[in-house]
This record gives C-alpha cells, structure tokens and sequence, in this order.
C-alpha cells in the first residue's frame, strides 16, 4: 500500500530524514517509535503533505501513485488520514460539521454527490457510539475547550468516518489517561480491516499493548535503525532509547 | 393569500416582473453642482409639498456650514460635492445588448450565487424583453400587506400618500444637522423605502426591499424610514447579496427606525457595493446613518453583513429611550484587498432598565483596514441598564489590520457594562488540519470564517443567512496563499 524508498527530508533548511524504507501493506499495522527529535512527527507531516516540508530525495508511493504529486486534500481524497498530535481548534464549527464537510469534499473529488442528510446521521450514530461518544459532543464547535481525551477520541471518530485506506496515528496515546487510551484503542483496533493498514507512532510502548502491531521500527536521526516484531517494542520498553543510540 | 412568501421568492426567481424596470418619465439630468436652487428642484421633481421642500433647505443650510468628518479610520481622497450630479433619471439606460456583452468576472460571481439569468440581466443591466404575465407577483404581496393595514411603499409615494406620518417622524431619530451626511441626504435624496405597521400588528413575512417595486437601481442618496407602532413586529431585509456595480461612487443613505410602545422591529443589511478591484482602484463610498429609537418595551435589532465598498463609514445605533427597552447589534464586517470599513454601533441608555448586545466580527484579509467603533452610553437616568459587547475580529495573512476603538461613558452608578475582544488569526495550521481533511485551502477558510461569524449568520432569516454565508465565501477567494 504505501512504499517509502530513500526518504530524505527538510524543514527550514535543515535536514531531518536522512533515508527512510518503509514497506507496509494492507491488514498491516506498524509502530515507528523514537526517542524526542528522531523524526516521527517529520515523517508523518512529510506523508500527509505539510507545505512546509520539502522532499530532497528519495519516493513515496501510495498504491503505486507517486504522493509528492499530490496536494494535501489529494492526498486525503486517495485515502490517508493522519490523525494529528495537537489537533486544532476551530471555533463555531461544530464536529458534525466539519466532518459533513469533510465527507463531501472527498466525495466531490470523487465525482460523488453529498452524502444524503440521513445517510450522514445513520453513519455518525454508528461511528460514536463504537468509539462512546455522547451525542452532545458532536455539536461542540472543534476541539475547542476539550480535553486532551476528547481530542484525540474526535481524531478516532473522524478517522472512523472517513474510512481511509492509510491511517497514521501521531502520538494518540499522549495526554491520554488509562481509561480513554483503551476507548481509544478498542476503536482503532475495530477498525481494523485487511483493506486498510495503520501507522502507529508513540514515543512509548503503553499503547502497543492495546493496539498490537505487525512491525516495530525504531527510528533515531531520522532513519530506520532497527525493525522487529511486538517484542522490539518491550525491549525497547525495558532498555530505553540509549541502547539505540549506541547502535547508531 | 395563496402564496407563502417562499413561493413568491421562487415565482421572482423564474420570472420577471415588470415593475423592476420602471422608466422614469423624466430623463433629465440635473447639471453638477448643489446649491439652493438644485434642492428646490429637486423637490418641485417630485411633486413634494412645500414643508419638504423647507425641510430640505434647512438641511442644505446646515450642511453648507459643515466640515467633512475626519475621525473614521479611513482614508480616501474626499469627494468634489460640486462636481456630482444631484439629479437624474432612476433608472440608465441598458449598457448591454445581452449577457454575452457583461464582465465574465461579474458573471461567474452571479453564477456562483445561484442567481437566475433573468436577474442576472437585471442585475447587470441587461435589456430584458420578456414581460411578466398580467398577474404581477408583487401586486399580490402589496394585497396581503394592505389587509393588514401595513404601509409599503417608496418614501416619494409616502410623502405624497401618507404625508401626516412622513412628517410626523423624518428627521426625528436623525436630525437634518446630525452630521456631514446626513444632512447631505437629507436636502438631496432621491428615493427610498417607507415602512408602517399599523398598532398590534404582526407583519407576517420578511419585508424586503427586493420585492418593492420602484427599486430597480438603488438611489446614490436613499432614505428610508421604518414605523412600527404599539405592540407591532416588522422584520425588514435590505440590499442583495449580488454585487451591485453602481456608476455612483458616493453614497450617503439614511435609515430612521421608530419602534413605539411595546414593538419590535429587526433590520437585517447585506451590503456588497462595488469593493474596488485587487489593485484598490474604483468601488464605493458608503457613508451611511442609520439609528433607531426604542420607546417603552420596545426592541431594535441590527443584522448586518458588510462586504462591499471601497470605504464603509457606518454605526446602526440604538436609542434606548424608553424603560425596558432593548437594542440589538450583530455585525460581520468583512474587508479584503485594499478595503477600508470604519463600523459599529451606538447604543445610548436613557430608559430605565434597559438592555443592549453588541457582537461585532470583523474579517480581514490582504491589504485591507477593518475597525470597529462603538460607543455605548449611559445616562444619568438610565438605572439598571446593562450592556454586553464583544468584539472580535480575524485576520488572514499579514498585511491587513483589525482595529478596535470602544468608547464607554457610563453616568448611572448601577450601569453594567460588559466588553470583551479577541483577535485571532487563520492559522495555517487550521488549514493544514482541513487540507488533511479533504478540505481545500479555499473551502477551509470558508469553514473558519462561518464559524467564526456564526453567532450574526444565526441572527439573519434563514434564506438570507445561507446567502450571506455564501458571499463571505467569495469575498474571500483568492486570498489564500
């Protein structure tokens, strides 16, 4: 599904992946973990798009199609999502709103009408309540004043309702306490499917153990230095990041 | 009465009615230059009696001894008032053979409104050769209205057919020596709109100047006076989400409200003059009056969305003179390119226990200046009043400016007053956030500025709103980046 070759990257000048492979399909689920500074939140800004981050080297095929290509919103109507790691407040647009919104714009550059009024309403009760979400919260305006919980449980909500083929979570477990970490893991782990493939990334191990992973990487100056299975994620749990380091 | 006012408003969308082209049987027009002579004139144009006509002059006196006002946050080379002329035909002459003939800019504007190619001819000012079938649309309306005693008519027709009421209250929320332009308006305006509703009556639908006949071009200098008697309720629409690509470049309207004793009126404006094109060259001056007196128990609410105009110079204002009485201000006022808006309300507590809201937006964005003004005011008398205000304004990109000047002068010991104000800025980071969405950059800042303007969008009649959210949607295009 996604094929990274080489990756190098830069934001202000300054270079942060320095060659990244990455090889996940369908049905997979991936942790790519790091310490501070590694490069997580680069890779996942460069996949999504952020303007601000410039390609020097290297491929990024999504499904065989070359994503550099692409504007963000392209890229989000051929199926990636990225949930953020501080979502942003918009003020007076309710979460049912801007996920209408959302829905029909990638409809529209599908050559789809708007989804019907009712066919919206049936999709959103069924998405919040898998992921417990009160119907009061959907016409909260977006993010603003909610918890760190309530934030990340709405990048949940919308990643359910958008369906897409690529989901890169970015640090979801932070902020959460125990309870919402498993509300929110029971979600993403409902969601799974062997049509779509998930890209986990935490700083810890704690949400791996709620969302099992496939593949574990270990990224560390802005490259892949050690890939294994579930099992890399507890050593690294145990031994810490300073191991890596060495490595490196 | 067959027709709901939804029906009439799709009836006008399909066709035509002929009282939008109303020629006018004089075609003269006055020579430039203003004078006493030019104000009789005027008069005598319009059949007026001769109490107008003295009403007038003594405007034009006490205009002669004014200074243009300089305050505002606005800058603008200063109209010649020698060199425009006062008078002439309503109505010009059709420009263009047909649409074909019109600015494609202009067009797609139209198209993107939603708005019906005969109404965009009309608009644009097309020759229009269908003619509407013998049961004209808005006779209809005019019935309804005149079954329940309700006065709808152009301010001309009002003081030729309702003089005792015309005379009983022009001139009295604003003075003929109220300021610059007002008194301007007052010895020169050409037409308006006049609105009565009788005591205890409900008006049962939204009156808009855009079903009144006579009304095809808008006057550069228009008055309108509003009477809702005891215990009535009138909700009033003027202007027209379509840019309106007037010849005139100033414009000096005047709006009087009177609500008595227990009434209630709500006057909702969405203004898109002419803005000037991306380089800041051209568009419309619009230095408007308007004010309202609130007797008894009585409320005014202000709506506005102001999109248009090269320079806005303009404060709705509430006189809160009776006890209990209550005033209203909901604003969007959004400038881009090289647009400059000086706006905001005042709102002046005499009564006792009275009660005003203010909630300005202000949208900036490229090169533009955008300040809000308000004044809220409380009297010795005015016991118990209260007023809260909030003031926010947004920015896009770094070029343009938000500016907030609220004046409090509180005379009342038991007054309070509440002011609150923010500035924020469309980040790029909500855009990225919607971008990953799905949401174009486009689409994105049309979603943070509806939000932001909710709070005023949720106080204009439903079909307006989904207008006016439209048109704050294109006034905005080609600001990103």
């Amino acid at each position: 599904m996604l094929t990274i070759e080489n990756l190098h990257a830069k934001v202000e000048g300054k270079h942060i992946l320095k060659g990244i492979d990455l090889d996940v399909k369908a049905g997979e689920v991936h942790a790519i973990m790091g310490p501070n500074g590694s490069g997580k939140s680069t890779l996942s800004s460069v996949i999504a798009g952020h303007q601000d981050y410039e390609i020097s080297q290297g491929t990024m095929l999504l499904e065989g199609e070359d994503l550099s290509e692409f504007a963000p919103e392209e890229r989000a109507h051929k199926g990636i999502f990225l949930s953020f790691q501080y979502p942003v407040e918009i003020p007076g647009v309710s979460v049912t709103n801007f996920i209408k919104a959302a829905i029909n714009a990638s409809r529209k550059a599908k050559g789809f009408d708007d989804m019907a009024a009712n066919e919206m309403l049936k999709k959103i009760r069924e998405k919040s309540s898998l992921l417990e979400i009160d119907s009061r919260f959907l016409s909260r305006s977006l993010n603003e004043g909610f918890s760190g919980g309530e934030k990340k449980r709405n990048e949940i909500f919308q990643m359910a309702m958008l369906e897409p083929k690529l989901s890169i979570l970015d640090e979801t477990d932070s902020g959460l306490d125990i309870d919402a970490l498993k509300i929110v893991a029971n979600g993403v782990n409902k969601l799974r499917s062997n049509d779509n493939a998930i890209i986990v990334i935490t700083h810890y191990q704690r949400l791996l153990e709620y969302i099992i992973p496939d593949f574990v990487h270990v990224l560390f100056d802005g490259k892949i230095v050690k890939s294994g299975t579930k099992d890399l994620a507890v050593e690294l749990e145990e031994k810490g990041y300073d191991w890596i380091k060495e490595m490196a | 009465m067959a027709y709901t006012e939804e029906e009439l408003k799709k009836e006008l969308e399909t066709k035509e009615y002929e009282y939008g082209f109303y020629t006018d049987i004089d075609s003269e027009t006055f020579p430039v230059g203003l004078n006493e002579e030019v104000v009789r004139r005027i008069s005598q144009k319009k059949k007026e009696p001769e109490w107008m006509t003295q009403w007038r002059l003594k405007a034009y006196q006490a205009w002669k001894k004014m200074d243009e006002p300089e305050w505002a946050n606005v800058h603008y080379s200063k109209p010649d008032y020698q060199a425009i002329s006062y008078y002439s035909a309503p109505k010009k002459k059709d420009q263009y053979k047909s649409l074909d003939e019109v600015d494609p800019e202009l067009r797609k504007t139209f198209d993107k409104l939603g708005i019906s190619i005969d109404e965009q001819k009309k608009l644009a000012g097309v020759a229009v050769d269908i003619v509407m079938d013998s049961v004209s649309v808005a006779t209809t309306f005019k019935d309804t209205l005149a079954e329940k005693g309700i006065i709808f008519c152009s301010i001309s027709e009002a003081i030729q057919e309702h003089p005792d009421l015309v005379k009983k209250y022009i001139g009295t929320v604003i003075p003929i020596k109220d300021n610059y332009f007002a008194s301007l308006n007052s010895a020169v305006f050409s037409d308006g709109s006049f609105c009565y509703i009788p005591k205890g009556v409900r008006c049962p639908m939204e009156l808009s100047t855009y079903f009144r006949i006579n009304q095809a071009g808008t006057g550069q200098f228009e008055r309108t006076l509003v009477i809702a008697d005891e215990s009535s309720y009138v909700s009033y629409l003027e202007g027209c989400t379509a840019p309106s690509r007037d010849e005139n470049q100033l414009h000096a309207a005047v709006v009087e409200l009177i609500a008595l004793d227990n009434a209630e009126i709500k006057y909702s404006t969405v203004q898109n003059w002419f803005p000037g094109d991306k380089n800041g060259k051209g568009g419309v001056f619009n230095f408007v009056t308007k004010r309202g007196i609130c007797h008894k128990n009585s409320k005014i609410s202000w709506t506005q969305v102001e999109t248009g105009s090269a320079v806005t110079w303009k404060y709705p204002s509430c006189i809160l003179k009776g006890d209990n009485s209550i005033g209203e201000f909901y604003s969007i006022a959004l400038t881009n390119n090289y647009q400059q808006a000086d706006t905001g309300t005042k709102m002046v507590h005499l009564g006792k226990n009275t009660k005003s809201t203010i909630i300005s937006k202000g949208i900036s964005a490229g090169k533009s200046q955008n300040s809000y003004r308000g004044l809220v005011q409380v009297h010795p008398k005015a016991t118990n009043a209260r007023n809260f205000s909030q003031c926010d304004s947004l920015l896009m990109g770094n070029r343009c400016g938000a500016h907030t000047f609220p004046y409090i002068e509180a005379k009342n010991k038991t007054a309070q007053i509440e002011h609150e104000a923010t500035t924020s800025k469309i980040g790029e980071d909500q855009i990225f956030y919607c971008n990953q969405r799905g949401i174009d950059p486009e689409k994105a800042i049309a979603l943070v500025v509806n939000g932001f303007s909710k709070e005023v969008l949720n106080k204009l009649p439903m079909e307006f709103a989904v207008e006016a959210q439209k048109l704050l949607e294109i006034s905005l295009e080609g600001s990103v980046g």
